[in-house]
């Protein structure tokens, strides 16, 4: 019997969850303690008598043996979960209690309060993450460091700060909380800053595809609780889909970033393309429009283009004037200069990269540079577009990155 | 064909490098796993042997009886497994590839005791 990749880290955010309804989240590094353990016995006996036929069921069995164990051992030394209190207690409930805990409806809703309790808004956004990535996809914090190209003692001391509040706070999030919506919107922006990081992040691999695949997990794990499925999150999750669907696609043989015009399209993930826009039309039920609707429908237009040249930019450019005036960025007003570029030409998409507002944001974001440069290669002026992409060079944050720009440069030189 | 017995050895600091995370974990438990089927594959293995818990006791003379091992200052025996080798140098060779043996750790090799001939 063959794991799937990444099985332990998946079972581990569940087990953890289950634990933490047991324990009671200011015993989280207790929970943590268990599946430690539990993962250590399951590699020295499965390494001499083989994966069992059920890994999750023996797994979940063990750290269930092992949180019976500490209950009994520890329950008048410590308190619990303050919900179950006395359940706990006694011998009547205790075993009944824990089945419960690990059943798999109590683990989904358990792991989307721990979701919820992550994306505190009072924690910087990059600590939501860590925390996200830490407990509920089971990522060590080294792994962590990599792909966010931070010092390991950083994010450790992140993830540390981050537990802390978590612990203060006494209880995870409550679903029938009135801060429901507002903290959904900040769950949902975590999800999607994570998913970015994993498209096209800082970190030395430009992308990293577990990031992208832990993001759109969670999205589909929220999507599972119904107040939370709302037509926003459709719109988010089909955006994740249809850029997830470009991913195999993204990065060439050589391990460099492939633009858009070079991509093979047939290698675009044709089951994520069906599921985006199953869920871009499921968005579209009620009246709002979020930006996440916007840049599905954008997603949407690309992923049934067969070809750069035969995408509707007409259509890409009038979206993108609604999303500017939604919610005005010059990341955005940038990306609709490229597509104005597209429909109407190098000069117009020039005139359009010189008319942004705020330019001065974009000083230090590579694809600023890049795209003037790109545009001023097509017009010809290869002196103008060779300056451009040396800016852009200087501003690259990774190795893939820097060997696209390389590339681009060379193409100045001829 | 002469019996050699493989002590595995590690620090709890090596351990914990290895266990750091579920990932780490799985791929180690993978490693391990690669290395044994290609002992058994060609032969070599004579008895999987068997992972030893952290703890237990030490039996010194006829009346000491103490905690053991003594985890914080020495190398922990993880485990034993016995495999079949031409001599001394080719259990060494085999056991070059140990994943244990990679990672920090060390693989203790001992003739297995024959009758004399």
């Amino acid at each position: 019997m063959e794991l799937h990749a990444h099985f332990f880290r998946r079972e581990s955010g569940r087990l953890i969850a289950a634990l933490t309804r047991i324990f009671g989240v200011q015993n989280l590094a207790l929970a943590e303690d268990v599946v430690q353990d539990a993962f250590c016995r399951a590699v020295e006996i499965w390494k001499i008598r083989g994966v069992p036929d059920n890994p999750t069921a023996w797994l979940m069995a063990t750290a269930k043996h092992r949180a019976i164990d500490v209950l009994r051992r520890e329950r008048r030394a410590r308190t619990f979960a303050p919900e179950l209190g006395r359940l706990l207690e006694t011998e009547w409930t205790l075993v009944p209690v824990i089945d419960e805990a690990f059943a798999p409806p109590a683990i989904r809703d358990e792991q989307l309060r721990m979701m919820f309790s992550c994306c505190h808004p009072r924690l910087a956004e990059e600590a939501q993450l860590a925390l996200i990535l830490n407990i509920l996809c089971g990522f060590g914090a080294g792994e962590i460091a990599s792909a966010f190209l931070t010092g390991r003692a950083a994010i450790e001391k992140r993830i540390a700060r981050g537990k802390k509040a978590l612990a203060g706070a006494a209880r995870l999030f409550d679903l029938d909380d009135a801060d429901f919506a507002s903290r959904l919107a900040t769950v949902r922006r975590a999800l999607y800053l994570l998913f970015s990081e994993g498209y096209h992040g800082a970190s030395a691999a430009a992308v990293r595809v577990e990031l992208c695949d832990e993001a759109l997990r969670l999205t589909a794990l929220l999507r599972e609780h119904p107040p939370a499925a709302t037509p926003t999150t459709n719109a988010l999750a089909a955006l994740l889909c249809l850029h997830a669907a470009r991913l195999p696609a993204r990065v060439d043989g050589g391990g460099d970033l492939s633009p858009l015009a070079d991509q093979d399209r047939s290698r675009w993930d044709a089951r994520l393309v069906a599921d985006g826009l199953a869920l871009l039309e499921q968005s579209a039920a009620g009246p709002e429009v979020s930006a996440y609707h916007i840049e599905a429908a954008i997603a949407a237009v690309h992923a049934g283009a067969r070809s750069l040249e035969e995408t509707d930019w007409a259509t890409i450019v009038s979206l993108y004037d609604r999303l500017l005036a939604l919610a005005p960025s010059p990341v955005v007003a940038l990306n609709r200069a490229v597509a104005i570029a597209q429909r109407d030409g190098a000069a117009a998409g020039l005139a359009a990269l010189d008319a942004i507002a705020d330019r001065d944001r974009l000083a230090h974001y590579p694809f600023y540079p890049a795209a003037l440069g790109e545009l001023e290669l097509r017009r010809g002026d290869r002196a103008a577009a060779r300056a451009h992409f040396q800016a852009a060079l200087a501003l690259a944050r990774n190795g893939a990155e820097r060997r696209f720009l390389e590339r681009r440069l060379e193409q100045c030189q001829a | 064909m002469s019996e050699f017995v493989y002590l595995f050895r590690s620090t709890p600091a090596e351990q914990r490098e290895a266990m750091g995370s579920p990932e780490a974990a799985q791929r180690s438990m993978q490693a391990w796993m690669a290395w044994i089927r290609e002992l058994e594959a060609a032969g070599h293995l004579k008895d999987p042997g068997q992972p030893l818990e952290a703890t237990g006791k030490v039996v010194r003379g006829k009346e000491l009886v103490t905690d053991g091992p003594y985890v914080e200052t020495k190398d922990l025996v993880l485990g034993f497994l016995v495999v079949r080798a031409r001599d001394l140098a080719e259990a060494v060779e085999l056991a070059r590839g140990c994943p244990i043996a990679l990672g920090g750790g060390s693989v203790e090799i001992r003739p297995v005791m024959t009758a004399p001939m």
